[in-house]
């Protein structure tokens, strides 16, 4: 575990959660794997445990309610979540830090419930027709009255299948632009039950089965301006304000879990014998081990130093997608060699490497993809140079 | 009531063990160490006593190399009020003796005067099972060792032990020595707040020679060995053939 640094309290930070994770989350994954669900009252235990641990929200401020760690701090707590189940460590909740963004009576009705894990959250952003371009939007809400309606269709929506109240991005009026027409986006929190708001099951994934993406709904939604997170047409400010580090959880996760595939690598390359010897004893198989193991190193160095970064209110949006595009794409080598390294063993459901070579496919995807975070990297030197 | 919880910080429970190669114990180098399970048990009834309101302080001190001020740490985590380290050694692989510890914890107890000192019944490194013993000896103190159970009642405390062939309740005069048994509870883990508390708590560091002791090793360890290998085993497929395949093995 790389301790660069790291202070004792950080380390021991990394140590219980990841004791937690082992002890709480490790003896269920097969069997949500195989199900693909996990059971209420399972999702309660790991929840209430969470609270009374005090990790509960962690990555809110002490003044609502959470323990106010800082990006570095979570990031940490989340790289160590990364090794276990992502739908059993969703009820290690994190709920999104946009609901920072909450006014007035919505401080009552969804940001303190969300932080003392009485109602949870879900974030909908992504619709069939608006993956990468967020602003190709086609969700919309028009103004009838005083209210708002609201129609279309987000699918990909992790977590809403246990969400009381979800976060939607809607498109709420066009801007003309020399650029052609660009679209004003709203935030909005929708309760769950809201007449004209439903929620399904969406499609069956290769990548963290029992951690469903749903499809939300909505037809002729009727929503008031109380339901509006931060200004209307503010939704890219609140986007810019808040979702700016949600790669660095994608990047520190990745890093987390391939610690542990490294783990089983490893132990199998100095256990399995051929040929009279183990077979960590080939270089075909020590360097690879070496390969895999320094990358790690690397990508772990590369998320903790773009989370200290932003703790230190330096720009980190480079360095953030450096680290969401490293980590990913190194998670993506080294379960592939750990497999590599098994043998046919590897791809047998006896073992759990092949479940950590299918959830890594998706982490090249989400939270933007590897193209567009080398997107924003190159943009980002090469606008320094006005090209 | 003080509570005196002494802590060993010992190799993971789930690391595999290495004997070293000149058989003159196990390998300790870049191994991950953690508080022996038993003394975390202990802490947790420490810990469960204080929040019952049956005992005021909770104080954990461990005695061995510098490096067991993580596992004080730990313990000060879990809800430790404060801790005491006696560095005793500079050198992992060498082990403090049960009597040589019992002797510092002695010195401890006369300066503290807690109620009741709670330990794990052995450390899972060398399984020696006697610290406990000898700093109940040493003190005059009652004991009652493998407690899977305690109920402290003013004066007295009534302690269930695991002992063989089932379970024995006995009444003890406090103070005591209490040694605790996998059952007794299920320690918690740390919490965040008492994680970021944790470095504020005080430790005090202290040397045997503070206590009069000296460290010195009494004991020799004359070899260390791997434990054999289990030879694989066979299915049979019929109680018949398990019957036959004992015969010739000639243990029925």
């Amino acid at each position: 575990m790389t301790s660069f640094g790291l202070t004792d309290e950080h380390q021991m930070i990394a140590q219980t959660v990841r004791r937690f994770v082992e002890h709480e989350i490790y003896p269920h994954e097969a069997e949500v794997e195989r199900t693909g669900v996990v059971p209420p009252e399972l999702a309660a235990e790991i929840k209430r445990k969470t609270i009374e641990m005090g990790f509960y929200a962690c990555n809110f401020p002490e003044s609502v309610g959470g323990a106010g760690l800082n990006h570095l701090e979570f990031a940490i707590v989340e790289r160590e979540l990364g090794r276990g189940s992502m739908a059993l460590n969703h009820f290690f909740g994190r709920p999104q830090n946009i609901l920072m963004a909450c006014k007035g009576d919505q401080i009552e009705r969804y940001l303190l419930p969300a932080v003392r894990g009485e109602r949870m959250d879900a974030l909908a952003m992504t619709e069939p027709g608006a993956g990468s371009d967020v602003r190709g939007m086609k969700c919309s809400a028009q103004r009838d009255g005083g209210d708002w309606v609201a129609n279309g269709t987000k699918h990909f929506i992790s977590g809403a299948e246990h969400a009381d109240f979800v976060i939607v991005f809607m498109a709420t009026g066009e801007d003309q632009t020399p650029k052609g027409p660009k679209k004003r986006i709203t935030t909005f929190l929708v309760d769950r039950g809201t007449p004209g708001f439903t929620i399904r099951e969406g499609y069956k994934s290769v990548s963290h089965r029992g951690y469903k993406n749903m499809i939300l709904d909505f037809d002729d939604c009727r929503l008031s301006d109380a339901q509006v997170l931060g200004e209307v047409d503010g939704g890219f400010e609140v986007m810019n304000e808040w979702l700016y580090a949600t790669r660095i959880t994608v990047a520190t996760m990745c890093v987390g879990r391939a610690r542990r595939v490294f783990d089983y690598a490893l132990d199998y390359a100095a256990t399995r014998e051929q040929f009279g010897q183990p077979i960590g004893k080939f270089q075909g198989v020590s360097f690879q081990l070496a390969d895999m193991i320094t990358e790690i190193d690397a990508a772990d160095l590369l998320t903790l130093a773009a989370a200290d970064r932003l703790d230190k209110g330096l720009p980190a949006n480079r360095e953030i997608a450096s680290a969401k595009l490293y980590a990913s794409e190194m998670l993506a080598r080294v379960t592939d060699a750990a497999i590599q390294i098994h043998g046919g063993m590897g791809l047998m459901d006896d073992y759990p490497l092949e479940r950590f070579w299918r959830d890594a496919r998706v982490e090249r995807i989400w939270d933007g993809t590897s193209e567009i975070q080398r997107h924003i990297i190159s943009r980002d030197l090469l606008r320094a140079l006005g090209a | 009531m003080k509570v005196l919880v002494p802590v060993k910080r010992v190799i993971d429970y789930n690391v595999k063990v290495r004997v070293k190669a000149d058989g003159s114990g196990v390998d300790l180098a870049n191994v991950k160490m953690s508080m022996n399970p038993f003394d975390e048990i202990a802490v947790e009834e420490a810990i469960r006593l204080k929040e019952a309101g049956k005992a005021d302080e909770v104080i954990a001190v461990s005695i061995g190399v510098k490096q067991s001020q993580e596992t004080l740490r730990t313990a000060l985590a879990m809800g430790a009020d404060r801790a005491i380290l006696v560095v005793a050694t500079d050198d992992v692989h060498n082990d403090i003796e049960p009597l040589t510890v019992a002797k510092i914890l002695k010195g401890i107890v006369d300066e503290e005067q807690p109620g009741l000192v709670l330990c794990g019944k052995q450390a899972i490194d060398n399984d020696m099972n006697a610290t406990g013993q000898m700093l109940s000896a040493l003190l005059g103190w009652s004991q009652a060792t493998f407690a899977s159970k305690l109920e402290i009642d003013g004066d007295s405390a009534k302690v269930t032990r695991e002992v063989d062939g089932g379970l024995q309740t006995i009444d003890v005069k406090m103070p005591a020595i209490v040694t605790v048994d996998l059952r007794l509870n299920e320690p918690r883990y740390a919490s965040l707040p008492n994680i970021m508390k944790a470095k504020k708590k005080p430790l005090d560091e202290k040397t045997p020679a503070d206590y009069g002791v000296d460290p010195a090793p009494r004991l020799t360890i004359v070899s260390t060995a791997e434990p054999e290998a289990r030879k694989a085993g066979i299915i049979v497929g019929s109680v018949d053939e398990l019957v036959e395949k004992l015969k010739e093995a000639g243990v029925v």
